[in-house]
């Protein structure tokens, strides 16, 4: 079962197609990135899978349901946006963010506490949100969006806002859902974050889905890099480096044939090349990005948005 | 259902706790006593000006001995007839020498602030004055002057009062003076709530909690529960603006005797409480549209002057129509929504039958579900943008209330 599908997903906003025929599987208990550029549609893909807007065209299930908006109670979603009661108190904040999904106040308030003190917060519980720090604020509204424990929580660009340690807190508890067998997707345009702690991802530019997999599988789309040192500059071992080979003094650069490593090693053995150094690169995300998504999207990308920290 | 109510309840708690725990709160209660307070400092204000303003007067410039009858036939009549039933009079001009004078120059007199002077005879008076004002005080003036001719023949019979409490004559003219109070009453407190609903939606846009309100509830609910909030929080004011009165009224011993409305006193009360809620309910989710449509404030603020005003129309349209019983205007007023209610408080208070309320109320409930829809619908719509969403294709335009498109 997958906790998200969408099939054909699409959102026009006069005549602009914000989410344009998404395709996508979210499967039960990963942690699914969203990447995507600001602007490519992450957003408005992510509320009209949520429910919040209907999509024009194309279907989508919710942990099984196609009416979103009915499976609220399983769900948890921090909006890219962040907006809190200014007036309202830290604990009662939460526990009316978990009443909203069906937890009883009460409830709320004490398992609301409870996450408070987990994250070194229960200080602020009683204080009023206008009280606390952006980063606080945040943590507590975070808090809200999972204190009713539900079985998918859905995080719209969660880094963006945060400094490092705050990060570094954000993916421990991401890490912590996920233990627990939550699903948890979350966009971002820092791929970072989305190497550190996605198995799966699906990459987003202009609306449409330019990929949707495993993190190993977008990897796997770029051959390994090999980069070699030798003591010679010529030989009949040359021969056997292969056609894309990029030559910068004693060092080669070039593709992993399809052959392998192995017939290489032994023609630059026998060829006596005096290998100095010899190291294989499996490609990065942010490479594998660039590949999928085209060079003009992966420059977009990374860029940190005012202020954000990286 | 059920879900929609026990969510729509725990938006409705959160506003209410808010709104009544806010200094602006205090405000609210205390606001009707505002023009309470300044239309008996006015009424005051008027009294004291309309007291201290000269009275007009009548001159008298006949020969004296007239003159004389018709000033003591005024002080007999005035006291069966009322003081305030006759223009007070004064003798002008030397009465030796009557006719001396135009009754025009006494006219020019400012001092004597004389409204008409009359001359001539008990017989054959002759008033002078302008038009209005000789329309006004001839009539007096010449039973004055009969009487004074003959007092005997005219001798007033002192009449027994056999006080009933309605008559059919009176009865509708009486009962539309209920049916005025009971629409002014809801109107105004209509038009104060759904205000407020409107602020609190924008507010809510304003600082994004909207988004996860839409992503954890239905928005059916988030609209419903913002109305139960302000119907919750417009009780409290009922509550205590009827405690606050009502010992006003008590300690001034001035409560007023409205006549009996056709339904009774306790199911008009009933209805006029019903028809309240249902106004605010429709005009409420009127509002809630119009905030759902509105991308900021300034575009709230601009479209919703209109709608009051079409509201104050709407009000003036159904206090027109309680003079049309059973008219088509009538009819029309009371089936169209909006002026339904105010028209329906009329019907309450000029006729007797029930199942027209019943009726109407069923429409009226149907109505305003229909607009939450329609806030509902465009909501979703209008509002969830983000990003270049709706930016990109039409580079340099901008839809108003998301419907049309402008240029910049």
């Amino acid at each position: 079962m997958y906790a998200i599908e969408a099939q054909g997903l699409v959102k026009q906003f006069d005549g602009f197609r914000a989410v344009d025929g998404v395709n996508l599987k979210v499967p039960m208990g990963s942690i699914f990135g969203v990447l995507g550029p600001n602007g490519a549609g992450k957003t408005t893909m992510l509320r009209t899978l949520l429910g919040i807007i209907d999509p024009d065209e194309g279907v989508r299930t919710l942990l099984g349901s196609d009416r979103p908006i009915t499976q609220s109670r399983n769900v948890g979603y921090l909006p890219e946006e962040r907006g809190l009661y200014q007036s309202m108190r830290a604990v009662d904040t939460i526990a009316f963010m978990g009443a909203l999904r069906g937890l009883s106040l009460k409830e709320g308030k004490e398992k609301g506490r409870a996450l408070l003190e987990e994250a070194g917060l229960g200080y602020a519980a009683d204080r009023q949100i206008r009280q606390l720090s952006k980063g606080m604020a945040q943590t507590v509204q975070l808090m809200g969006t999972i204190v009713h424990d539900p079985k998918l929580i859905v995080l719209d660009e969660p880094f963006s806002g945060l400094d490092a340690l705050n990060q570094a807190k954000l993916e421990k508890m991401i890490r912590a859902q996920a233990a627990k067998g939550v699903t948890v997707i979350f966009s971002t345009h820092v791929i970072a974050h989305a190497e550190r702690l996605c198995e799966r991802i699906a990459i987003i530019a202009k609306g449409k889905i330019s990929f949707d997999g495993l993190v190993s599988e977008a990897r796997d789309r770029l051959r390994p890099q090999v980069h070699l040192e030798t003591e010679t500059l010529d030989g009949v071992w040359r021969k056997a480096l292969p056609a894309d080979t990029r030559a910068e003094g004693n060092w080669w650069h070039f593709t992993l044939p399809e052959s392998g490593v192995e017939p290489l090693l032994t023609a630059l053995v026998e060829g006596k090349a005096g290998i100095k150094s010899l190291s294989i690169e499996r490609p990065g995300l942010h490479d594998a990005f660039v590949a999928i998504a085209g060079e003009s999207v992966a420059a977009e990308m990374d860029e940190p948005v005012a202020g954000e920290t990286l | 259902m059920k879900e929609i109510f026990r969510a729509a309840m725990v938006i409705a708690r959160r506003d209410f706790t808010a709104i009544i725990y806010s200094k602006a709160f205090i405000f609210f209660l205390l606001g009707p006593f505002f023009p309470v307070l300044v239309g008996i400092a006015a009424g005051n204000l008027g009294g004291q000006i309309a007291r201290e303003a000269a009275q007009p007067v009548v001159g008298l410039a006949m020969v004296q001995s007239d003159s004389e009858r018709l000033l003591k036939a005024r002080e007999t009549l005035a006291l069966n007839m009322g003081e305030s039933y006759f223009t007070q009079m004064k003798i002008v001009g030397d009465p030796a020498r009557v006719g001396a004078k135009n009754p025009q120059d006494y006219l020019k007199k400012k001092e004597d602030n004389l409204s008409v002077v009359v001359t001539g005879s008990l017989e054959d008076p002759i008033v002078t004055g302008t038009k209005r004002a000789v329309e006004r005080e001839s009539a007096g003036i010449e039973l004055l002057a009969a009487y004074a001719q003959n007092p005997s023949a005219m001798k007033l019979p002192e009449a027994k009062a056999d006080f009933v409490a309605e008559t059919a004559n009176n009865d509708k003219q009486l009962r539309t003076v209920t049916a005025q109070g009971g629409q002014i009453l809801v109107f105004f407190l209509t038009m104060l709530l759904a205000g407020m609903v409107l602020s609190n939606l924008v507010e809510e846009k304003s600082n994004k909690i909207i988004e996860i309100l839409a992503a954890s509830i239905p928005m059916e609910s988030v609209f419903l529960g913002k109305l139960f909030a302000m119907l919750g929080m417009a009780l409290l004011g009922i509550f205590v603006w009827t405690a606050v009165g009502g010992i006003g009224l008590q300690v001034a011993q001035g409560i007023p005797n409205f006549p009996t409305p056709a339904v009774g006193w306790p199911i008009f009360i009933t209805l006029c409480f019903t028809y309240f809620i249902m106004a605010y309910l429709m005009l409420g989710a009127l509002f809630l549209g119009i905030g759902a449509m509105a991308a900021t404030v300034r575009e709230v603020q601009t479209i919703s002057m209109p709608v009051t005003m079409a509201q104050l129309i709407n009000f003036f349209f159904a206090s027109y129509a309680l003079t049309k019983t059973g008219q088509p205007v009538e009819q029309f007023a009371a089936i169209f929504p909006f002026s339904s209610p105010f028209a329906m408080i009329g019907r309450a208070a000029l006729e007797p039958n029930l199942w027209h309320h019943a009726v109407a109320i069923v429409g009226q409930i149907l109505f305003a579900i229909l607009l939450l829809r329609l806030g509902v619908v465009l909501f979703k719509r209008n509002v969830m943008k983000s990003g270049n969403a709706g930016r990109i294709k039409d580079a340099g335009k901008r839809k108003l209330f998301g419907l049309i498109t402008v240029r910049g």
